[in-house]
């Protein structure tokens, strides 16, 4: 149910601005990978080129090859819609649907491209979903309430919850928890490393000490200056970026010297 | 301002026992009096607009009075007040809802094609084409549809008649000059269009990115992302401009009463006859006198229920989904 990815070469365009140059990079399956690096290094853009989100944007484009499991995502073949299904995103700000219920919000993937589903068969997809997301406890008994009025770290979880609903190859977490308290934070990540039994999983963060905790291996990215393309400086076991980092950006960097 | 300026003071004696400073008590008078002037303009602006509202309630209730006491044989048509207003109220609410039937999918579509489906450069254009569209005057649809769309639709209706005639609203013998009710609807349909849509649009074009994201990032098509994010969210708002495209049907005066040759009310959509209670006002009004004066009057009373009839139950609706418009 996981799938590694392999990027070869990879160039990131705002239209003819490049914001990432030439990222080259193998992610396992099955493991917890971070990137982190300043504002603006190109980080979030480089995870939103993993399912294709990148294109949303007009004018933005790539170069390059991102392999899952040996195919091309950017193949011309290749429907970016079906991409996205085995590739899921949590976002920065938790984004439930807020007219929906938190059991169609659970549901809401699995309905996509007019599949049907039995009320059985749903009723336990969203119990399994949200238990795999540690809500379930806080929300079944209130599962036809909308999913806007739970906290900012539950509507995190919903929006987890509503992502391995589609049992996805991938999952990507851009900053997920930049928005949320301490607690939150903690079950976040605490659900992050069992995640990790089941899928591949991407996260973006700003916190240094979270991508120590949580990650298996760790990327740096970083920028040259304003306007210049962001770049993958050095990639390696979270704990060798931490404590002997080859770069001297690198050690910089998670030193604390800057950023 | 305020902290600088207490910053500047010396909050503590000597002995360091702090004293008192006018820091808290101080108020920027400009700012305060600029305030109140605002919130009076804005108080005042309310009641302007309850006042105005209560005063045409009022002129309409002691005008139409004269029809309550009146002997029925008196009412125009001989049968009473009721007799005479209820085949216009029906005219009316047809003739608004064929317009609605018909603008408010395609304004949606119209909308969304903006907001959603057209290069940039091109919806900007498009947007400001259906904006103008609002800015033509009634009169000017009421010519076109009286002397461009009314003789090629008589066509269609002959055609209605003879093949689906047996459908009563399309019953015949259809109209010759194409001036029925249908028409009219199509014209009032035209009218409205522009208002629909351009409401919609900006609704729609206010749909949080983030929720787009998320349904796109699930897997969703555009359709069904649309289907997901923009409309639930728009709901609201598309009712709402719904709504002011129906008050602004119900009300229109010049169009229908060029279009529309009017008559008995009748179930056929396709032949003349039918009226509505503003072609009817305004075709009666100027050789009106005494208790016709008074009917017209009580008929424009009539209007003015149905119109607040229809946005209160337009409001009942969009509150009964509060829970879940995303509001909170």
């Amino acid at each position: 149910m996981s799938k590694r990815i392999d990027v070869k070469d990879l160039n990131v365009y705002y239209s003819k601005f490049l914001a990432v140059e030439d990222v080259n990079i193998s992610i396992e399956a099955r493991s917890v990978t971070a990137f982190i690096g300043p504002s603006g290094c190109g980080k979030s853009t480089f995870l939103r080129t993993l399912n294709r989100m990148h294109e949303v944007i007009p004018g933005a484009h790539v170069e390059g090859e991102v392999l899952l499991d040996g195919d091309d995502l950017y193949d011309p073949a290749v429907d970016p819609v079906t991409v996205r299904g085995q590739v899921g995103m949590v976002f920065q700000r938790p984004n439930p649907f807020p007219t929906m219920s938190i059991r169609d919000n659970v549901l809401a993937g699995v309905k996509l491209n007019n599949k049907r589903i039995s009320r059985s068969d749903a009723d336990a997809l969203v119990e399994k979903s949200l238990r795999g997301a540690n809500l379930w406890n806080e929300v079944k008994d209130r599962l036809g309430r909308p999913g806007s009025g739970l906290s900012g770290g539950q509507q995190q979880r919903l929006c987890i919850a509503r992502a391995i609903a589609v049992s996805p190859q991938v999952i990507l977490m851009d900053e997920p928890c930049s928005a949320l308290d301490p607690i939150s934070t903690l079950a976040i990540e605490d659900l992050i490393n069992e995640l990790k039994a089941d899928y591949t999983v991407v996260i973006v963060t700003h916190n240094m000490q979270q991508a120590a905790r949580v990650s298996d291996k760790t990327a740096f990215f970083n920028i040259a200056g304003t306007g210049k393309p962001g770049k993958l400086i050095e990639y390696a076991d979270t704990t060798t970026i931490f404590n002997k980092p080859l770069q001297k950006s690198t050690e910089d960097y998670v030193s604390g010297r800057f950023g | 301002m305020t902290s600088v300026r207490g910053a500047q003071r010396p909050t503590s004696d000597p002995k360091g026992t702090p004293v008192a400073t006018t820091t808290l008590t101080r108020r920027d008078a400009a700012g305060k009096s600029g305030d109140r002037v605002f919130s009076g303009a804005a108080l005042g602006a309310g009641i302007l607009i309850l006042v105005v509202l209560f005063g045409v309630a009022v002129f309409l209730i002691i005008q139409a009075l004269p029809v309550l006491g009146a002997d029925p044989a008196d009412i125009t048509g001989g049968e009473g007040f009721g007799a005479y207003i209820f085949p216009i109220v029906v005219g009316t609410v047809i003739a608004a809802a064929i317009a609605l039937l018909l603008a408010t999918p395609l304004g949606i579509g119209v909308a969304l094609f903006i907001s959603h489906y057209a290069p940039r450069r091109l919806a900007m254009t498009f947007g400001y084409l259906v904006d103008l569209l609002a800015a033509i005057p009634s009169v000017v649809y009421g010519a076109w549809g009286y002397a461009v769309l009314a003789p090629r639709l008589a066509v269609v209706y002959g055609w209605l008649a003879e093949n689906l005639g047996w459908i009563p609203l399309f019953a015949g013998p259809a109209s010759q000059t194409g001036k029925t009710i249908l028409t009219a609807g199509i014209v009032l349909a035209v009218m409205v269009l522009p208002i629909i849509t351009s409401l919609s649009r900006e609704i729609f074009l206010q749909t949080p990115t983030l929720h787009e994201e998320a349904a796109l990032a699930m897997g969703a098509t555009r359709l069904e992302m649309i289907r997901m994010a923009v409309l639930p969210f728009a709901r609201a708002g598309i009712v709402s401009a719904a709504m002011l495209g129906l008050g602004r049907a119900l009300g229109e005066t010049m169009a229908v009463a060029l279009v529309l040759s009017g008559g008995a009310l009748t179930a056929s959509l396709i032949q003349s006859g039918n009226q509505t209670i503003a072609a009817e006002i305004a075709l009666n009004f100027p050789e009106a006198y005494g208790l016709r004066l008074s009917e017209l009057i009580a008929a424009g009373l009539v209007l003015f229920v149905i119109t607040l009839a229809v946005n209160i139950i337009a409001r009942w609706i969009i509150s009964r989904h509060r829970e879940f418009s995303g509001a909170n």
